[in-house]
């Protein structure tokens, strides 16, 4: 049985993402901080975006950064550092590819074998989620994104 | 790590802005359920939300600068009527937001579980 994803715009700088996992904390924190597990759900295949490299020092004070594009030579790229890392509890990190980017939280709460996630992006000031909520582009992307999803669907249970 | 999403959607940020200011007070938003029922006047409406006629011309201000209602002068009443544009169009920015979440954690779902079996093939191994 699958659970379900909740977003919600908790306040004017404030977005948050809750979700249910089946599985101990310790699991859902190791899935988020062992590198090559964390870059196989954090960019599903769904979303069509190719990951050029990677590095991850999970650790308080250490830094990632993840490229992602076509072009090795011209990459996209996100990059920060993690504020708080308490193993099965908490990580917080910082996202500094923009200026206006937000702080996230993650934590984790064990319950009757299952662990709540609440992932919180605390933005600087209500203009940027403001922004951040009006970037992007919608032609025709998000009707590819669902057929690759179909696709998927069909290879899974093909 | 906004880049996949940015991917995905774009709306105009003047219109986001106005609409997201409008959505985020919970009388507005109780407003826009009401409007969807039925029409109603300001005075209605300021009634209804045990509310001044000052403090709901306010909001209904706020909710028609964003598009989501208008208003009609007809003698001395003000009507009020859901706007042309849909609040869904408003939404899609978090749809598309929770559409990459959900399938995030339906990923995560499966490394999850590879741990999990993972974790009781090697207790068992140890003879636990």
């Amino acid at each position: 049985m699958k659970n379900s994803t909740l977003v919600e715009r908790k306040s004017e700088r404030e977005l948050v993402v809750t979700r249910t996992v089946n599985a101990p904390a310790r699991i859902v924190f190791a899935a988020w901080t062992t590198p090559a597990l964390f870059v196989r759900w954090w960019i599903p295949k769904s979303a069509c975006v190719n990951l050029l490299s990677y590095e991850m020092d999970i650790r308080t004070g250490g830094k990632y950064r993840l490229a992602f594009g076509i072009d090795p030579a011209n990459p996209m790229e996100v990059f920060g550092r993690y504020v708080e890392v308490t193993p099965d509890l908490r990580l917080i990190w910082t996202n500094e590819e923009s200026a206006d980017g937000a702080v996230s939280t993650v934590t984790f709460e064990e319950k009757d074998d299952q662990t709540l996630v609440v992932m919180r992006d605390l933005y600087p000031t209500k203009e940027a989620l403001d922004a951040a909520l009006a970037s992007g582009s919608t032609d025709g992307l998000p009707e590819t994104f669902e057929q690759l999803e179909e696709l998927l669907v069909t290879l899974n249970h093909g | 790590m906004q880049y996949i999403l940015n991917y995905m959607v774009q709306y105009s940020k003047a219109r986001l802005d106005a609409s997201f200011a409008a959505l985020s007070d919970a009388t507005r938003r109780g407003v826009l359920e009401q409007l969807g029922r039925a029409d109603a006047s300001i005075t209605d409406l300021a009634e209804k939300f045990h509310m001044t006629l000052t403090g709901m011309k306010k909001h209904v201000g706020i909710l028609e600068q964003a598009g989501l209602v208008t208003t009609e002068k007809l003698g001395r009443v003000r009507h009020c009527k859901l706007g042309q544009r849909r609040l869904e169009e408003e939404m899609a920015w978090l749809a598309r937001y929770r559409k990459l979440w959900d399938a995030r954690f339906d990923e995560l779902d499966r490394v999850v579980e590879e741990l999990k079996t993972y974790e009781r093939v090697a207790s068992h191994t140890n003879g636990k």
